[in-house]
């Protein structure tokens, strides 16, 4: 019943595929989980079945993708696809389910890769149907080839900015207007610092340029003020912020007749696997929030736990992989299965690599940190918890009844209780609680609890028969 | 530090935060010690069921007046906890457990606890969402359940009302004089003339400050509660043996429990779930109230529970130490504990409670004995 190997690894993106790979070349036995079907993460996601034969416009990203399924297939990892990991044990049992029913593996080391989430920092009208996050859009993107509208707004911060309003484009849609957070001064800066990758600056460049050709307006230090909704279509009002992300006063515009915004404020690191283990965490604000410590090599503070990849700290796609190849060969060489010498050998040009990608990630990671002034201006009547409809105002009464951390304030407000257990609001409701605590850290985080994602019972209790269940002695009388 | 307390109570769960409420609002001076957050312990995180039909025997009488407290929580508490009164009914699927069920509901009706064993026909008009194997149900319209995680919220106000001093994030580490009392914690020594003992499965710890050895086992309790879904069910329903609590919140989530066990530590504190038996807890929800599978699992938890050696609660004087008082491991213990709390109250006010408590000389240890046991 219970799958036993040498490793497990949790999340098929760069970061997990190029751990199991290092693992598995390196002789260990490798299962691979991930709740997708196909391995590739966000990045290199694959699209859907349907679409391969027609899809022609392969970019950069989708040959790497290829590439990265075609290593897996070659290799001894056994994939096991379309699980979804709902909970993680002692040492380490890792339980999953799925349509065919529940299995469960276990190892003695697990590398936890399972990727980032998209930050949404409220603002009134968020919730409206149409209005969708900036990474969220990129799946509908690669893996259904959809356009997320017909004229698209498409705001917040970071590089996916021009790369979604360019696949957008690219694709017959109209993009009615990119608005960013950052200034022209804060991009030169960071143009400067990634003056090193020269494929990326070409990358970043070419977006840009074509959308100058399109002529799509780009507004610089802008941030999206509300959205309101009429006739099915929206407006979008716009206006400036400062560098910490406040409204700053001057002139709002409005963008009408908009079908679609795709909207987002960076990534923050899913780290529910190593918390829910045990490792110690830090915050970091350039890295997007709470993240796992570890040693240059991915090793948590738990013996035989590691991670790798967005999940512990955003340093990107590129990143992603070395990190992943380092997890997975501190894994082997920690099972016995590589030297030290040969380990240090291997490493070596990795953790090279992965220092040079760092300098560059962390320019760009000032991009995409959360900006405390745009967190302080979310206004009363503003939804935080979309899925339990808590408001900013809601959380301040609960804060002056006395909830000093993120916990309490969820027992007095159901904030993050509902099906994404605070995934997609806990760090701007950890920024709101720290307001008033005085620091992410007094703030806390939300205590870790499977399911890792929400699961149908139905998956759980495959079938069954009731006189066959082992039911404990009945309480006494 | 120099404020002498009338009362320090340590341990602010259901009990802890009863007593000293009761205590202050008949104009002691109290002080609550609590390590965490008021109720957020097994107070904040358990079932919130408030059934008779699995609660003890001997503690029905308790449990019937401690459901009329809930149900009118708001006018004593002067806060809202979500209660909601409904039917109640526990399920035989087989003969065996319907064995079980009729005489357990006969015992409990004994009590005083208004149980009739209806067909499994009848329980289906009185919960439409339940599966058609159903042989009979035990049936009690005084059953109900509460939002647990809203009593640290609503017992917080009501303390500050009180004007109890509210000690949160606040560690007791040891009892260091006796008259008055002294009581070590990480910001200081708390001084008081009486002391309660409130700190659920750390009750045993606790009484070893004072020389008293009570030995508590502790149980791991898991829950589970769904994402919002349309109604699916309108009781409170649980099984013969106890073993399933379940019930549908107005907001729409279901909560599973029944005492299925998880792994822990008193120690460390550190507690979680074993998934075969989160597993087959909701294989028994689902068997019960099939249009559940429907729903999704959105988090799965555990807390710790006390059970003394006769499974029967610890309340009262601490033999040998005057003025000193324990208040924990009751059996349903949410359900009873602002009743069983009041009546320690009124012997600590130096009144003649209204029934009687649960004195724990029956379950302390002698020295020897201790000695030979460990
Ligand atoms: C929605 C989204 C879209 C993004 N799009 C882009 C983009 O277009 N370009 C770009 O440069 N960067 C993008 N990013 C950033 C991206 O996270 C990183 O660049 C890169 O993908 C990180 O690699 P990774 O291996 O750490 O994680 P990911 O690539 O995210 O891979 C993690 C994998 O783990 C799996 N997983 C997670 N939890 C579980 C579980 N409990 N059970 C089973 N499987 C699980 C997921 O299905 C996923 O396949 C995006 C991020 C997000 C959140
Ligand atoms: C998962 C679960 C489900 C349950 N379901 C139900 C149910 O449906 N119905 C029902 O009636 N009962 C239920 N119970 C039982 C009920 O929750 C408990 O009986 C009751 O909450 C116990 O209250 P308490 O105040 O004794 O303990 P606790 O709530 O545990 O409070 C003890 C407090 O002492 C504090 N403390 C410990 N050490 C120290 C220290 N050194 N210094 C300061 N403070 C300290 C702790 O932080 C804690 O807050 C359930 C229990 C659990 C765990």
């Amino acid at each position: 019943m219970v799958v036993e190997t040498d490793l497990v690894v949790v999340g098929a993106g760069p970061a997990g595929t190029s751990a199991a790979l290092a693992a598995a070349n390196a002789g260990l036995g490798v299962i691979l989980i991930d709740e997708a079907r196909e391995a590739g993460g966000q990045v290199y996601r694959a699209p859907a079945r349907t679409l391969k034969a027609s899809t022609k416009t392969r970019d950069r990203d989708a040959v790497v993708g290829v590439r990265l399924r075609a290593a897996l297939d070659r290799s001894s990892v056994r994939f096991e696809r379309g699980l979804r990991v709902w909970s993680i044990g002692e040492r380490f049992r890792t339980d999953t389910a799925g349509p065919e029913g529940v299995r469960t593996f276990k190892a003695p080391r697990l590398i936890a890769a399972g990727g980032a989430f998209e930050r949404t920092v409220p603002f009134p009208g968020w919730t409206l149907p149409g209005v969708m996050g900036l990474a969220a859009a990129t799946i509908l993107l690669k893996s259904e080839a959809m356009l997320p509208g017909r004229r698209v707004v498409i705001a917040g911060c970071g590089p996916l900015l021009a790369a979604v309003a360019a696949k957008v484009s690219g694709g017959g849609g109209d993009v009615a207007a990119v608005i960013d957070m950052a200034s022209r001064r804060q991009w030169a800066s960071v143009m400067l610092q990634l003056a090193t990758r020269f494929n990326l600056l070409r990358e970043g460049a070419g977006w840009v340029l074509g959308l100058a050709r399109r002529r799509v307006p780009i507004h610089f230090a802008s941030t999206i003020r509300r959205i309101d909704e009429a006739d099915g279509l929206l407006s979008v009002e716009i206006g400036p912020v400062d560098g910490k992300g406040r409204a700053r006063p001057g002139r709002s515009s409005l963008i009408n007749d908009v079908d679609a915004v795709a909207v987002g404020h960076g990534l923050v690191p899913g780290v529910e696997i190593t918390r829910l283990a045990g490792a110690a965490h830090t915050y970091d604000r350039l890295r997007g929030g709470w993240v796992p410590v570890l040693d240059a090599m991915g090793r948590t503070t738990i013996e035989g736990l590691y991670a790798a990849g967005d999940g512990c700290g955003i340093r990107g796609a590129l990143s992603a992989a070395t990190a992943g190849t380092l997890a997975g060969l501190a894994a082997a060489g920690d099972a016995g299965a590589l030297d030290p010498d040969t380990l240090a050998s291997k490493s070596e040009p990795q953790l090279k690599e992965a220092a040079r990608l760092d300098r560059f990630s962390a320019a760009v990671s000032d991009l995409l940190a959360l900006r405390p002034g745009q967190v302080a201006d979310i206004a009363p009547d503003t939804v935080v918890c979309r899925c339990e409809d808590v408001r900013r105002a809601d959380i301040d009464a609960a804060i002056a009844d006395g909830a000093a951390d993120v916990n309490q304030l969820k027992h007095f407000t159901r904030c993050g209780m509902g099906p994404c257990q605070g995934r997609m609001c806990g760090d701007v409701v950890g920024e709101l609680v720290a307001l008033h605590a005085g620091s992410r850290e007094a703030a806390g985080a939300w205590t870790p609890r499977p399911p890792l994602r929400p699961v149908p019972l139905a998956d759980l209790i495959g079938s069954y028969s009731y006189n066959d269940m082992p039911i404990p002695k009945p309480v006494p009388l | 530090m120099t404020t002498t307390f009338d009362l320090i109570v340590v341990g602010g769960g259901i009990n802890g935060a009863s007593v000293a409420l009761f205590c202050a609002r008949a104009g002691m001076r109290v002080a609550l010690i609590e390590r965490d957050q008021i109720c957020r312990g097994a107070s904040g995180v358990n079932a919130g069921t408030l059934t008779l039909q699995m609660t003890r025997v001997a503690l029905i009488p308790y449990a019937l007046e401690a459901h009329a407290m809930w149900a009118n929580a708001p006018e004593w508490l002067g806060h809202d906890v979500g209660v909601v009164v409904c039917d109640g009914l526990s399920l035989a699927f087989t003969e065996g457990e319907e064995e079980l069920l009729t005489y357990r509901a006969a015992r409990r009706r004994e009590a005083g606890a208004p149980i009739e064993i209806i067909t499994g026909t009848e329980a289906q008009g009185i919960e439409p969402g339940l599966g058609a194997s159903v042989r009979v149900a035990g049936w009690c319209p005084i059953d109900g359940f509460a939002n647990a995680y809203l009593t640290g919220l609503a017992y917080r106000r009501a303390l500050v009302e009180a004007g109890v001093a509210l000690l949160e994030r606040t560690i007791a580490r040891g009892v260091d004089e006796t008259e008055p009392f002294v009581v070590n914690t990480d910001r200081g020594p708390i001084r008081g003339r009486r002391l309660v003992i409130a700190g659920g499965v750390w009750i045993e710890p606790m009484l070893a400050w004072l020389g008293v050895t009570l030995p508590i086992k502790v149980l791991i309790n898991q829950l589970s509660v769904t994402e919002r879904v349309a109604p699916v069910m309108r009781t409170q329903v649980g099984i013969a043996s106890g073993l399933l609590s379940l019930k549908q919140y107005p907001h729409g989530t279901v909560v599973i429990g029944g005492g299925w066990q998880g792994w822990g530590n008193r120690e460390t504190g550190r507690s979680g779930i074993v998934p075969d038996s989160i597993i087959d807890n909701v294989r028994l929800a689902c068997h019960a109230i099939p249009a559940l599978a429907e729903a999704r699992l959105a988090r799965s938890w555990t807390g710790f529970e006390a059970e003394t050696a006769d499974v029967l609660p610890a309340v009262g004087p601490v033999p040998g130490i005057p003025e000193a008082y324990v208040c924990g491991s009751i059996h349903s213990g949410y359900t009873s504990a602002p009743y069983i709390a009041k009546l320690l109250a009124q012997c600590i006010l130096g009144q003649e409670p209204e029934r009687l408590l649960f004195p724990i000389d029956r379950l302390i240890l002698q020295p020897a004995s201790a000695a030979t046991v460990s």
